[in-house]
């Protein structure tokens, strides 16, 4: 054992063979080129994995039929004094599920990615960290909304009539919310070592927040206590933006929901926030993490 | 004692200086400190759990250590990360390639990373692609690759923001014997051409070998910092491996009748002797039956290592975790 603790003493200096280099050839970093890079790279990998497309429209489409149809007679908004169906009021609900699909099912290969994949060598690249999440956001933001779009066409079909202004704001008004959620999951999948953890966490947390947000049933017909957890939902907000843009020209559609001025204000916080803590969740990792 | 590194710690490629880590619930390296010479193939070498790759990924600024200091050039890991990050090229034990993306496309996002764009990117890529013998490969998904061409990839990945210093942890894990040794040949001939420095880690004491340099890490301890050769020339004289179906039995009548000093391996028993072959001559005719075979060889560096930390290096290290 005394070998051990002579062991730093024995230690020979590496032999001086060369003068350090000059000046390395420090090539500048680029944000916005990182930011664009793991953008498109977000993608081309969805493009050639397309069961993630049949993952992330197929299952809302299926449950705005099954939903719709199964409770089409039981359903009356206590607000609202025009008819609608319950298909036309889950509709918007079904959009948002698909935003929040797109984003769990791009998250998830973050806890993959990060240790045995791609993203290891984006930690040792010298990127800000901020590239890193924005890349992801914008990535899943823009494929989330390019998906919302195409399922926007059947909105007609439900009640929802085509206006192009109160359409272009919808999606404009989803584009946030989809880098919201990508940016909670980017959170959440930085901090777990496993797919099943991320698992447990969609379905206590994530699963009953879209539930809970107005997508589902709305918050004026619910309980006490459930209508204080519906309004402190910051996706309540996002909800309740995108009825408001779709029913622009018809505002009776949307009584009893937050106002619009509020519903975006607290939408786009919602964003900032999940994106200053999935970039400061990066730099957690580094202090403590192994 | 290590004072004197600090002063001249510029010049060196690697330089760690009392090197600590502490990980929640166990410690991982204790004091560690080392240099790296300009131009070197250095081996962090040790068995699983034994500190390296903790080394590896504070040195690739992935980890802050909890103590003492490290630098790449005389930059300092921790507080000059983004500098250092210009310096290195890493390759991963764990595969780093999108397998979803060709290999182009993955060296194409991999430059951007760096800065690299247009034409100069380009001209990386391709440059790239053709000392590794990539070209014809190009266009393939990684996901068809065998591993040790991802393998190649990985390096073509690494070389092309032309890094000062290489850090690879474990490269050739899961690649057979000839895929292998491909890879140190085409390491060899890289540091030939661009006089990088290279500095990885293994488990594999035949690597060790290779190695201009070797650190060997024990328990999250330095045990051993020398030469390959020099660390074997340490240890005089021979070592003698007896083979036989009741090892116990053998352990014994050396201890015994020859008085000596055995150590009781897996699979057979190892004395250290001035001279093999007259210890061979006395414990055939002390052992008699019980011995199936004998045979004398000069130290290798598991002789050194388990010297040195009291213990075989084949395996994990007791008591540790196997994987850090």
């Amino acid at each position: 054992m005394n070998s051990l603790a002579a062991a730093p003493e024995l230690a020979p200096v590496a032999p001086q063979t060369a003068v350090p280099p000059a000046s390395p050839e420090l090539t500048h970093p680029r944000p916005w080129l990182v930011v664009g890079t793991l953008l498109q790279r977000e993608f081309v990998r969805f493009i050639r994995q397309r069961h993630r497309v049949f993952g992330a429209l197929g299952q809302p489409l299926i449950f705005l039929i099954l939903f719709g149809a199964g409770l089409h007679g039981s359903f009356r908004n206590p607000l609202v004094a025009t008819e609608h169906t319950y298909f036309e009021y889950f509709f918007p609900g079904t959009l948002i599920l698909i935003l929040l699909f797109t984003a769990i099912f791009a998250t998830i290969s973050i806890i993959e990615d990060r240790r045995e994949g791609f993203l290891q060598s984006v930690l040792v690249a010298p990127a800000p960290r901020w590239t890193i999440a924005l890349g992801k956001m914008l990535g899943t933001g823009s494929l989330a909304v390019s998906q919302v779009i195409l399922f926007m066409i059947i909105a007609p079909l439900v009640g929802i009539p085509f206006d192009l202004l109160g359409w272009a704001g919808a999606v404009a008004v989803m584009a946030v919310i989809a880098l919201a959620l990508t940016g909670l999951g980017f959170m959440l999948a930085w901090s777990m070592d496993s797919a099943q953890g991320y698992h447990a966490i969609m379905n206590v947390a994530l699963i009953p927040m879209w539930l809970l947000s107005g997508a589902f049933f709305p918050a004026s017909g619910a309980t006490g206590w459930m209508r204080a957890i519906m309004l402190g939902n910051p996706l309540t907000y996002g909800t309740a933006a995108v009825r408001h843009m779709l029913y622009l020209n018809n505002p009776a559609m949307t009584a009893g929901l937050p106002s619009l001025a509020v519903s975006l204000a607290v939408t786009t916080l919602f964003a900032a926030a999940a994106f200053a803590g999935a970039v400061w969740i990066t730099g957690v990792h580094f202090k403590k993490h192994q | 004692m290590t004072t004197s590194h600090c002063d001249d710690s510029t010049t060196f490629p690697i330089s760690v200086e009392g090197l600590c880590h502490k990980y929640e619930d166990r410690i991982a390296l204790t004091n560690v400190s080392f240099t790296v010479g300009s131009g070197e193939l250095f081996g962090i070498v040790g068995p699983n759990g034994g500190g390296k790759t903790t080394t590896f990924k504070i040195l690739t600024t992935l980890l802050r250590p909890t103590g003492g200091r490290a630098s790449v050039w005389g930059l300092d890991v921790v507080g000059q990360r983004d500098q250092v990050r210009h310096l290195i090229g890493v390759v991963f034990q764990s595969p780093a390639l999108d397998i979803k993306l060709t290999v182009r496309e993955n060296l194409l996002h991999h430059g951007h990373l760096y800065g690299l764009a247009g034409r100069d990117l380009k001209a990386r890529i391709d440059g790239c692609l053709d000392r590794l013998s990539l070209t014809d490969r190009s266009r393939d998904l990684v996901e068809k690759l065998s591993g040790g061409l991802r393998r190649r990839v990985e390096l073509a990945k690494a070389l092309m923001s032309r890094p000062q210093v290489l850090l690879m942890d474990e490269p050739t894990a899961g690649l057979d014997p000839g895929a292998r040794d491909a890879f140190w040949n085409l390491i060899n001939r890289m540091r030939t051409e661009t006089g990088m420095t290279v500095v990885h880690t293994t488990h594999h004491l035949e690597e060790a070998e290779l190695c201009d340099r070797i650190a060997a890490f024990d328990r999250g301890q330095l045990v051993g910092l020398d030469s390959p050769a020099k660390l074997r020339a340490e240890i005089a004289g021979e070592v003698v491996t007896l083979r036989g179906s009741d090892l116990s039995a053998i352990d014994e009548h050396l201890r015994q009748k020859l008085g000596a000093a055995t150590q009781l391996a897996g699979d057979c028993v190892r004395v250290l002797t001035s001279d093999g072959h007259a210890f061979a001559a006395k414990a055939r005719e002390v052992l008699g039956g019980i011995l199936d075979s004998i045979s004398i060889a000069r130290p290798s560096l598991a002789d050194v290592f388990r010297q040195r930390s009291g213990h075989d290096f084949a395996g994990e290290s007791e008591g540790l975790e196997a994987k850090e």
